[in-house]
């Protein structure tokens, strides 16, 4: 049942083009370090590549956070004391946003950053 | 079935101080205001109100803007049975004295509405960085339920949950509440956050939202009154309506029609553009709401 489970979860993020890990174990995968506050990502605008898998390792400064990619099925949330990993395979060109949608304070709507998918 | 609702769809009324638009569920939609039915009655809807915002690029009358809506709730030529804040009361503020203070000013302003009943329920503004316990204090609880001339009306919290959603065990109250309910009862949910995905990509949706549609649709006649979006929508999600409303503080920019989300700049030229209130008449005879938008008026004080 757990290896069905297992399956499906990576045929649903091959068709995505996301895999979404606890821990990176690929040492030749790009590592992307993404800083979380109120109300800012640091950095705020990525340039990845298309079909090129990298990993995104979120943290936070401060407090709780969120990080969502609405377009590329994509949000982790970025607890205090912990780091987070999100391995990606963009599979299309494009800009994408990505947002706090953990409400952070007065500045929370501002929080937002874009990733961007070249050929 | 989901579907932006086309204005034309909706009958516009000219007079009577605003914008109105019938919201129906099924059949002609009835014309005309008078009170044929002593079940029919009016409700005000106020939303995203800010209380302590400042921005004077953005609104360089914070703290008039409400005070005039006031006045024009109070001279409304029919009187609602009751009012209803769906929600950001106050501007957030991470100083738990502040907020205290924003609240309990915006509570003695909104204490001068004419209406005896008001209904209030929280916005993340409000509620988010502590769990609604401010909120608690001043207004009590953030999710319940009454009952007006035969309309069941549910508030629904989405925001005491920084994440932006409801939960399970208020999803498994909201359950139990409507086991009570008949299939054919006239339901009214008011909430803060859109129950369905508006727009993601500006959080403008509520997480577990699907989950509170789900339980909802069943009942025929069921309304979603909402705010947060700063501005009106008019949704379809199957036969359930969905309506939000316009800002008392601060207008937005229709969904994806900017790169970024960020409130829409004070015009000198036509001063409080984009913020407003709303009437609503339901008539318990065709299970319909007629809305009434009304816009800002008076003399800007700065």
């Amino acid at each position: 049942m757990i290896t069905r489970i297992r399956i499906a979860v990576v045929v649903l993020a091959s068709v995505l083009g996301i895999t979404c890990l606890g821990a990176s174990s690929d040492n030749s995968v790009k590592i992307i370090k993404i800083s979380a506050k109120q109300f800012e990502y640091n950095p705020q605008e990525i340039t990845l590549n298309k079909g090129v898998p990298v990993v995104l390792q979120l943290t936070t400064e401060d407090r709780l956070h969120g990080f969502n990619v609405p377009e590329m099925n994509l949000r982790a949330d970025i607890v205090p004391g912990k780091v987070t990993e999100l391995k990606v395979t963009p599979q299309t060109a494009g800009e994408f946003d990505f947002f706090c949608d953990i409400f952070c304070g007065n500045g929370h709507e501002g929080m937002n950053g874009k990733i961007t998918v070249i050929d | 079935m989901n579907k932006e609702i086309d204005r034309r769809e909706f009958l516009k009324f000219a007079g009577v101080g605003g914008v109105v638009y019938v919201s129906g569920l099924s059949g002609q939609p009835g014309l005309g205001f008078p009170m044929w039915k002593s079940k029919d009655f009016f409700f005000v809807q106020l939303s995203d109100t800010h209380w302590g915002f400042e921005g004077t690029k953005i609104n360089p009358d914070a703290r008039g803007t409400l005070i005039k809506a006031i006045q024009e709730v109070n001279n409304l030529t029919q009187k609602p049975d009751f009012v209803v804040f769906t929600g950001d009361l106050t501007q957030t503020t991470d100083d738990t004295s502040v907020r205290k203070a924003r609240m309990k000013e915006f509570k003695q302003i909104v204490g001068e509405l004419d209406s005896k009943v008001v209904y209030f329920m929280p916005g993340e503004h409000d509620a988010a960085l502590d769990k609604g316990e401010t909120y608690k204090d001043f207004f009590g609880e953030t999710h319940y339920t009454f009952d007006h001339k035969g309309v069941h009306f549910i508030t629904v919290d989405n925001v005491s949950d920084p994440t932006g959603s409801i939960g399970e065990e208020q999803l498994e109250w909201l359950k139990a509440d409507l086991a009570q309910q008949k299939p054919d009862a006239n339901i009214v949910v008011l909430t803060h956050r859109p129950l369905f995905d508006l727009y993601p990509q500006w959080d403008w949706a509520t997480r577990d939202g699907a989950k509170a549609i789900d339980l909802l649709m069943p009942f025929q006649n069921v309304t979603v009154f909402y705010g947060h979006i700063h501005q009106e929508n008019h949704h379809m999600t199957g036969h359930i309506a969905h309506h939000s409303a316009k800002s008392l503080m601060l207008p937005m920019p229709l969904a994806g029609s900017v790169p970024k989300r960020q409130p829409i700049p004070w015009s000198a030229s036509e001063p409080y553009k984009g913020m407003g209130f709303r009437n609503v008449l339901s008539q318990s005879k065709r299970d319909k709401y007629l809305l009434s938008e009304y816009p800002i008026k008076g003399n800007v004080r700065i």
